[in-house]
C-alpha cells in the first residue's frame, strides 16, 4: 500500500515537472501540444475500453473518447483556418514518452488494479494538462481565437478532472 | 353539412398541430460549458427546453434524480417539469457545469 502511494506521488511529480520545463512557447507548439495532449487521453481511453469491465470506469473513457474527439477535430477546423502549422517540441515528446510508459505499465494490470490504476492516472494527467493550460499555453497564447479554444478547452478538462476523481472515490 | 366524421377529425388534427407548435416555457442554453440561465423559475407541467450549442454531447441531471437528460451537440430537447421543488441539477460528463430550477405548483 505505501509503495503504490509512493510511486503514484513520484509519477505526478514527474509529470508535473517534466513535461512542462520548456520555455516561452509560440502558437503552433501550442496547438501541437494541445492536440497530443488530447489524443494521448483517446489512446489511453481504448485501452480502458480493451480492458475494463467497470461500468463507471467504461463510461467515463467513453466520454474521453467522444469529447477528444470533438476538441481535436475543432483545433484541427481552426489551425487550418488560421493556415497555423502545429509544430512538434519537446513538450509533446515529453507528454507522448510518458504516457507511452504509462500504457505500458497499465497493460500488466486486469480488474480492479487496472481500473484503479488508470482512474488514478486520469486524476493526475488532467492535473497536469489544466495547471499547463492555466499557467503556460493560455497565458502564452498570441492568436485570439486560439486563446479562447484553449479557455473552453481548460473548462471541459477541469470538468474530466472531476468525473475522474468522482469514479474515483467509486474504487476501492 | 359536412358529414360527422371529417368534422371531427379535423378538430383533432388541428388539436394535435398546436399543441406540437407550442412554444416552450423555459429555454436554457448550454453554450461553452455554461448553462444560461444558470437559476430558472418554472412551474409543474412547464416545459424546459435544452438548447445546446457546444460541440459536446451534455446532461442536465437532477441531483434529486428526477430527471435525467442528455443532449447531444448542436440539438435541442425538451422535457416536461412533473414535481415541485427546489433543484439542483449538473451535467454527468463535466460535473463543474451546474444550474437550478425552482418548480413551483
Amino acid at each position: 500500500m505505501l509503495i503504490r502511494l509512493m510511486t503514484a506521488l513520484a509519477a505526478v511529480g514527474l509529470m508535473s515537472g517534466a513535461a512542462f520545463a520548456q520555455a516561452k512557447l509560440t502558437d503552433p507548439q501550442i496547438a501541437h501540444i494541445a492536440y497530443t495532449a488530447g489524443q494521448l487521453d483517446i489512446e489511453a481511453a481504448k485501452q480502458a475500453l480493451a480492458k475494463s469491465k467497470n461500468k463507471d470506469v467504461r463510461a467515463f473513457a467513453d466520454d474521453m473518447v467522444r469529447d477528444h474527439t470533438a476538441v481535436n477535430k475543432q483545433a484541427l477546423a481552426l489551425v487550418d483556418k488560421l493556415k497555423v502549422k502545429p509544430e512538434d517540441n519537446a513538450t509533446s515528446q515529453s507528454l507522448t514518452k510518458q504516457a507511452d510508459a504509462k500504457r505500458a505499465d497499465l497493460a500488466k494490470l486486469d480488474g480492479a488494479a487496472f481500473d484503479k490504476a488508470y482512474v488514478d492516472n486520469e486524476v493526475a494527467y488532467h492535473k497536469t494538462v489544466n495547471g499547463a493550460l492555466e499557467t503556460q499555453l493560455i497565458p502564452s497564447a498570441n492568436n485570439g481565437e486560439l486563446k479562447s479554444l484553449l479557455q473552453t478547452g481548460l473548462k471541459i478538462f477541469q470538468g474530466h478532472e472531476q468525473h475522474a476523481e468522482m469514479v474515483d472515490g467509486k474504487l476501492k | 353539412m359536412m358529414p360527422r366524421r371529417i368534422c371531427l377529425a379535423i378538430v383533432t388534427l388541428s388539436g394535435l398541430s398546436s399543441v406540437s407548435a407550442q412554444a416552450a416555457d423555459i429555454q436554457i442554453t448550454i453554450d461553452k460549458m455554461v448553462y444560461a440561465p444558470a437559476e430558472a423559475t418554472a412551474k409543474v407541467g412547464d416545459t424546459i427546453e435544452w438548447v445546446n450549442k457546444d460541440i459536446l454531447a451534455h446532461t442536465a441531471t437532477a441531483k434529486t434524480n428526477d430527471w435525467d437528460v442528455t443532449i447531444a451537440p448542436n440539438k435541442t430537447v425538451r422535457m416536461v417539469l412533473k414535481k415541485s421543488g427546489e433543484v439542483d441539477y449538473h451535467c454527468k460528463f463535466h460535473p463543474n457545469m451546474n444550474g437550478h430550477v425552482t418548480v413551483g405548483n
